[in-house]
């Protein structure tokens, strides 16, 4: 029971503390603007108009559902350690894991919420715009999943390095550091490694399997299988056919598993 | 059984020996005081005693279980020397959370603010509270579901002079109702009448582990009696008495408490002239500077 008194209490700061506001509004905003912005160009073509607005939403969240996941999570064990309440928690009877459960729990939850209230505006101005007649939901539900899976393995990220600092104010500089090389550097550094290998044994080969092992870039190729609407268009679709989808789904719900088991393993030393 | 039980415990960090050698015991409704200066070694045995910090050697029993186990952490009620509770929820939801984590029923939350006298503020932020309304919730939260043993770290440090009255008035109801007490504290003075035991630990040692008479008694420190009388007898007193005048009609004289009845007697011998007779025994303050200098001088 410890644990959902932990989640319980973690959802109600997130509320008092506008996270669930703040997290909604942004989702909110970006796929309301995609929606609307996605769908214009396409008119009355043949193409599924909810499709094209995936593809846009996927690009969007690549970006924001990690920070989402870090800015939740950054606080998480070093904000206690600094306030002694974590030492105070320590003293009752619960386990260290049930504290990191249940602070999961509970930011599971506010991350689910937000993509949920995004999707679902999505879905309803879509409808509203073509009609439900002839959209395919697949997409959307396929979106929101592996959205959750991919905010859940940085919010394991998070929960390790706020369980190895001991002030929130650098974990919170070094989430920023992990979002930036996870969502921007690791894509340019590999851009860069294919340009300079101009199509041989690293792009082949290599490349591939480097490029589904950030979970960033598996929800990327989960979400976008048509290459057509990439930007590392060569690049993807190689990737896509080498590591296949079962590849893309390891990385995405191995990346959680792995992040918790740190955040478990570094919560484990922390001595309040 | 023993509520707590403390022995030969040590520990140190590198070379250095914050806790050496410590034996403590503690049983049911007993309140002890632990006392010493900054870097004593108090909150590191505290932190022993609840499983936070390792025992280097030594074993800490309470309940007869180890430190840290489900059973002792459950029978254990702490306050700590200083916690900052989130600013952002309200005492009540964090007292009722604290209570969920300790499977205790949440309206024994309300009643317990009402007990450290928190009702009117419950239901605001706890951002909004003073010093001493947040000790207030950190005591209430270590008096949650009858705890065997009570933890206690400075809980009176930020406290107003009524305040502190109140609440060594709930630990002594605690200790009535069966509960072992360890308070580390400071302030000595208040400790006099409100302790049964007192435990003084200087360098990470245990110098001194006794009632306070037993320990007056030991450490033979002189009494001090001073003597009010008129101005134009003060000389003359004070030479009989073998005393020194620190004022216009007042004499100050120290003794053993062997010869304390013969010197009174010797003083109400002179009858009228005395005005005023004041005895005071030494105080806490210079027991423990005894017991704590003596010690380190000893070493």
């Amino acid at each position: 029971m410890s644990v959902f008194a932990i989640a319980r209490l973690e959802l109600l700061i997130a509320r008092r503390n506008m996270w669930v506001a703040t997290s909604v509004i942004l989702m909110s905003l970006f796929t309301i603007v995609l929606t609307l912005a996605g769908g214009a160009p396409t008119g009355t073509l043949g193409v599924d108009p909810l499709i094209v607005a995936v593809s846009s939403i996927t690009t969007l969240s690549v970006y924001l559902v990690p920070l989402i996941g870090l800015l939740l999570s950054f606080d998480a064990i070093a904000g206690e350690t600094e306030r002694g309440t974590l030492a105070l928690s320590l003293t009752y009877p619960l386990s260290r894991a049930e504290i990191l459960i249940g602070k999961f729990l509970a930011h599971f939850a506010v991350l689910a919420f937000a993509v949920a209230v995004g999707l679902a505006l999505t879905a309803t101005l879509t409808v509203w715009q073509h009609g439900a007649a002839n959209l395919s939901f697949a997409p959307l539900l396929r979106l929101f999943f592996t959205s959750l899976a991919l905010g859940s393995a940085f919010l394991g990220m998070g929960y390790t390095v706020s369980s190895l600092v001991r002030q929130p104010s650098v974990a919170s500089g070094i989430v920023i550091v992990i979002w930036l090389v996870c969502v921007v550097l690791y894509d340019i550094g590999l851009l860069g490694a294919l340009v300079t290998d101009n199509g041989g044994y690293f792009t082949k080969t290599v490349f591939p399997w480097l490029l589904v092992a950030n979970p960033a870039d598996a929800f990327r190729l989960i979400n976008m299988p048509d290459t057509s609407v990439t930007v590392l268009t060569s690049g993807l679709s190689a990737a896509g056919s080498v590591s296949g989808i079962s590849g893309q789904l390891a990385s995405l719900f191995g990346w959680p598993l792995l992040a918790l088991f740190c955040a478990w393993r570094a919560l484990r030393k922390v001595e309040p | 059984m023993t509520t707590l039980a403390v022995e030969n415990v040590r520990k140190n960090y590198g070379t250095l020996e914050t806790v050496s050698n410590v034996s403590l015991s503690i049983e049911a409704g007993e309140r002890v005081a632990l006392l010493g200066h900054n870097g004593a070694g108090k909150t590191t045995l505290i932190r022993m005693i609840l499983g936070l910090t390792p025992v280097a050697s030594g074993t800490i029993k309470v309940l007869g279980s180890n430190p840290g186990s489900r059973h002792s952490r459950a029978s254990i009620g702490f306050l700590p020397e200083s916690v900052a509770f989130h600013g952002a929820l309200t005492g009540r939801e964090q007292l009722r959370h604290f209570a969920r984590l300790k499977s205790v029923p949440v309206h024994v939350a309300d009643d317990l603010l009402d007990r450290v006298g928190l009702s009117n503020a419950a239901d605001r932020k706890i951002r909004t509270y003073s010093k001493g309304m947040r000790q207030r919730i950190g005591l209430a939260q270590a008096l949650l579901g009858q705890p065997k043993l009570a933890l206690l770290d400075e809980p009176t440090s930020g406290l107003d002079p009524i305040s502190r009255h109140e609440f060594y008035d709930i630990v002594e109801e605690l200790a009535q109702s069966g509960t072992a007490i360890l308070l580390s504290s400071h302030a000595l003075t208040e400790l006099e009448t409100r302790t049964d035991r007192i435990a003084i630990m200087s360098q990470g040692k245990l110098v001194a582990d006794n009632s306070l008479v037993r320990l007056r008694q030991n450490a033979g420190l002189p009494i001090r009696v001073n003597v009010t009388t008129t101005a134009e007898n003060v000389d003359l007193v004070a030479e009989r008495l073998g005393g020194k005048r620190i004022n216009g009609c007042s004499i100050l004289l120290t003794c053993q408490q062997d010869e304390k009845i013969s010197k009174l007697s010797q003083i109400t011998a002179f009858g009228e002239i005395i005005k005023d007779v004041d005895v005071t025994p030494g105080s806490l303050e210079e027991l423990y500077r005894h017991y704590s200098v003596t010690e380190s001088e000893g070493k």
